[in-house]
C-alpha cells in the first residue's frame, strides 16, 4: 500500500484556481461573487470573491476569527448570506438549503467534530451515503428487494470508503468512541460520502501530531486524484497548507487580503502584517 | 470473509428485533394458556387489550421521543382520533359489515388514518420549526381534540352519517342511532376488539417501527437526533424525515386508540387527556428512550401493577399520577447527573465485560 498517487509538490506550480475575477476563463467547480454576511451591525465577511478550479486544493488562511468558518457557512448555507452569489458549477445556490447544496455538490467537514456519536462508525457512513443508495421508505419497512440490494451495495461503498484511511476494521465500532485522529478522518469519509465535487475540510490537522498531518496531506492530495474533486481547506498548520494547496486566499477581519500561490503569499506583506503585526517604523 | 463479517453484522442488527418479537410470542402464548386453564382474575383479563393498546401507544411514542429526539406530549390526542372515528366506522358499518375481526380491521386502518392525517397537520408546520416547538403545539393538539369531541354529536341514520356541534342540530330518523353525544362520548358501543387483535397490532407495530429504524430512512431519523447541522450537510431533509417518523407514530397511536375504543362500551374524549399523554411518556422515558424493548415491558408492568390485587386494596393506587410524576423528575435527574451517569456507565461496562468473558468461555 505504498503511494501510487503523486507526492504533494513542494515548490508549487502556477496557480490556476483562486484566480481574480477577470482571470476566469475556464469554467469553475465554485465562483463567489461579492459574498457577504452582516450579524446585526457587524460586516463577518465582505466583499469575498474567488473561484476554484475543478480539480484544485485551495487553502483559505487568516488570523483567529477572520471569518473563515463564517465562509463555509455561507457557502453551505448555514447561513443565508446578506449579499453577493455563490455559483456552485455555474447555479447560483441562492434558493437552497442546506441539504440541498450539499446534493449540488458541496460536502464538508467540522471545526468542532460533528460526527453521530452513538452510532456506528458504518452507519456514519452510511448517512452520508444517503442519497447515494436510495430505496423508498415502504421498501425499507416491508424489506422489498431494492432494501436488500441497496443496503448491500451502501455496506461495500461504506468499507471501501473507509479504506481510503485504512478504516474498514472500525466499522463496528462506535463513532463517539474512537480517538481524536480517527474522528476527523471519519468525518473526512462521511463528507466524501456524500458524492461532493467540492469538499470543505475545516481545519483538518487540528489536534493531530506532525506524523498524522504529513500523512492526512498525502491523503487529501490522493483523496482529490482518486475521485477528481475541488477541495478547500481551512487551516492553520502553515507546513500543510503551504505544502498542498495550489492557491490560498487569506481572509483578515472578513476581507480578503491576499489571493496567490504559496510563494507569492509567503512574500506578501499585507500577509506578515496580518500574522505578525506591523514593523515599527524606525 | 466479507461475507462471514456481512451475516455477523446482520445478525448483530436483527436479533435485537427477534428478541423483541419472541418476547411479545411467547407472553402472549402464556396468556393464552392461563386464560385456558381460567387462572387469570377477571380484572386482570379485561385489562389485556388496554395493555396492548399501551404496549403500542408506547412503542409508537418512543419513535418519536426516543429515536427521532422530539419531545410530543399530545400523543392521546392522536388516539383520540383513532378512538373515535374506530368507533364510529365499526358502528356505521354493524350492518354492512358481519364478520367482527374484519370490521375490527377495517375501523382499525381508519383510526390509523385519521392519525395519520392529524400527524400531517400538526407536524407539517410545526417540524419545520427548530426548538420544543412540538412539545408545545402537540400539547395545545390534544388539548383541541379533546375539547372539540367534547361538543361533537354524530349519528347515523338510513341517509348517511350526521354531524353536529349541539344535541338539538342531530336529527335523525326513527331508525338512526347517536354515536357520540357530545360530553357523554360514545355510547352503545359494540365491543369488538379483541386479546388476539391487539396482540397482531403490537406485532405489526413492532414490525414497522424496528424495520424502519433499521433502514436508510431510519438511520436519518436517528441522525436528526444526534447531530442535526451534520446530518443537514450530509443531503438530509430534515422537515421530511421529522415528520416521517412523527407520522408513522401518530398512525400507530391511532391504530391503538381504534382498538381501545372499541374495547368499552362507552368510551369518553376525556379518557384520552393530558394525564394519558403523560402517562405513555412514563412509560418511554422508563423505559428507557429509544429501546423498544424498554417501552413495552415498562407499559405492560405499568399499566398492569395498579390492578394487582395488593395495589387496589392499598391507597397506593390514588396516588400514581403523583409517583409518576417524581418518577419522572427521578429519572431527569439522574439521568443528567454526571456523577450518577459515570457510576451507571462503569456498572453496565463491568456487566458487559463480564458477559463477554463468559461468552468467552463458553466458546
Amino acid at each position: 500500500m505504498s503511494k501510487q498517487y503523486p507526492k504533494p509538490k513542494l515548490v508549487p506550480v502556477p496557480s490556476t484556481n483562486i484566480i481574480p475575477e477577470r482571470d476566469v476563463d475556464k469554467s469553475p467547480i465554485l465562483e463567489c461573487r461579492h459574498l457577504g454576511i452582516d450579524f446585526g451591525g457587524l460586516s463577518a465577511v465582505s466583499d469575498f470573491n474567488m473561484a476554484i478550479g475543478r480539480t484544485e486544493i485551495a487553502g483559505l488562511i487568516g488570523p483567529n476569527g477572520a471569518g473563515k468558518t463564517t465562509v463555509f457557512n455561507l457557502l453551505t448555507k448555514v447561513y443565508q448570506p446578506t449579499r453577493g452569489t455563490i455559483l456552485l458549477d455555474g447555479k447560483d445556490t441562492h434558493s437552497m438549503t442546506t441539504a440541498q447544496v450539499n446534493r449540488a455538490g458541496i460536502a464538508r467537514t467540522f471545526q468542532n467534530i460533528r460526527l453521530f456519536s452513538k452510532l456506528s462508525v458504518e452507519d456514519n457512513v452510511k448517512i452520508g451515503l444517503h442519497n447515494q443508495a436510495t430505496y423508498p421508505m415502504w421498501s425499507g419497512i416491508f424489506r422489498l428487494p431494492s432494501y436488500w440490494h441497496k443496503e448491500k451495495v451502501a455496506h461495500e461503498m461504506a468499507l471501501e470508503l473507509l479504506s481510503i484511511f485504512d478504516m474498514q476494521d472500525l466499522a463496528d465500532h462506535q463513532a463517539g468512541s474512537l480517538p481524536y485522529g480517527a474522528q476527523r478522518r471519519l468525518e473526512i469519509v462521511r463528507a466524501l460520502a456524500t458524492g461532493p465535487s467540492l469538499l470543505l475540510l475545516d481545519e483538518p490537522a487540528a489536534g493531530m501530531n506532525p506524523s498524522e498531518t504529513a500523512e492526512l496531506m498525502d491523503n487529501i492530495v490522493k483523496i482529490r486524484d482518486t475521485f477528481q474533486i475541488a477541495i478547500m481547506l481551512i487551516e492553520h498548520d502553515m507546513n500543510l497548507v503551504m505544502g498542498i494547496c495550489e492557491g490560498i486566499c487569506v481572509l483578515n477581519f472578513g476581507k480578503i487580503i491576499a489571493k496567490g500561490t504559496p510563494a507569492e503569499i509567503q512574500a506578501n506583506p499585507a500577509v506578515i502584517e496580518a500574522y505578525l503585526g506591523k514593523k515599527k517604523e524606525a | 470473509m466479507t461475507a462471514m463479517k456481512q451475516a455477523r453484522r446482520l445478525r448483530k442488527a436483527t436479533v435485537n428485533s427477534f428478541i423483541n418479537y419472541a418476547i411479545v410470542i411467547a407472553a402472549f402464548i402464556i396468556l393464552q394458556i392461563l386464560l385456558g386453564q381460567d387462572m387469570i382474575s377477571n380484572s386482570i383479563q379485561s385489562m389485556l387489550v388496554p395493555v396492548c393498546c399501551y404496549i403500542v401507544m408506547a412503542v409508537s411514542l418512543n419513535l418519536t421521543v426516543g429515536i427521532l429526539g422530539e419531545l410530543s406530549l399530545g400523543h392521546a390526542g392522536f388516539m383520540s382520533l383513532g378512538a373515535f372515528s374506530g368507533i364510529i366506522v365499526s358502528t356505521a358499518l354493524k350492518d354492512v359489515v358481519a364478520a367482527e375481526p374484519l370490521r375490527l380491521l377495517i375501523a382499525m386502518l381508519v383510526g390509523a388514518v385519521m392519525g395519520g392525517i392529524g400527524g400531517v397537520i400538526v407536524g407539517l408546520p410545526v417540524l419545520r420549526l427548530r426548538g420544543d416547538y412540538l412539545a408545545i403545539v402537540t400539547l395545545a393538539f390534544g388539548e383541541i381534540i379533546k375539547n372539540v369531541i367534547m361538543v361533537l354529536y354524530v349519528g347515523i341514520d338510513s341517509d348517511g352519517l350526521h354531524m353536529a356541534t349541539k344535541e338539538a342540530n342531530l336529527v335523525l330518523a326513527e331508525d338512526g342511532v347517536a354515536i357520540i353525544k357530545g360530553p357523554m362520548g360514545a355510547v352503545g358501543v359494540t365491543k369488538i376488539a379483541s386479546f388476539t387483535a391487539g396482540f397482531i397490532l403490537i406485532l405489526v407495530t413492532l414490525f414497522v417501527v424496528q424495520n424502519l429504524v433499521d433502514s436508510r430512512a431510519g438511520r436519518a431519523i436517528l441522525s436528526l437526533r444526534d447531530n442535526r447541522i451534520a446530518a443537514e450537510s450530509c443531503g438530509i431533509n430534515v422537515t421530511k424525515y421529522k415528520l416521517m417518523a412523527f407520522v408513522v407514530s401518530a398512525v400507530l397511536a391511532g391504530a391503538a386508540g381504534a382498538l381501545y375504543g372499541l374495547n368499552y362500551s362507552s368510551t369518553v374524549a376525556s379518557k384520552f387527556d393530558f394525564n394519558t399523554s403523560i402517562l405513555v411518556l412514563v412509560y418511554v422515558v422508563l423505559g428507557g428512550l429509544g429501546s423498544i424493548r424498554g417501552s413495552i415491558i415498562a407499559a405492560a408492568i405499568l399499566t398492569l401493577l395498579p390492578e394487582m390485587s395488593f395495589m387496589r386494596s392499598s391507597s397506593l393506587k390514588d396516588y400514581r399520577m403523583l409517583l409518576y410524576a417524581v418518577i419522572l423528575i427521578l429519572v431527569m435527574l439522574a439521568s443528567n447527573n454526571p456523577t450518577l451517569r459515570r457510576a451507571f456507565g462503569a456498572v453496565g461496562k463491568k456487566f458487559k465485560s463480564s458477559k463477554k468473558q463468559e461468552g468467552g468461555a463458553a466458546q
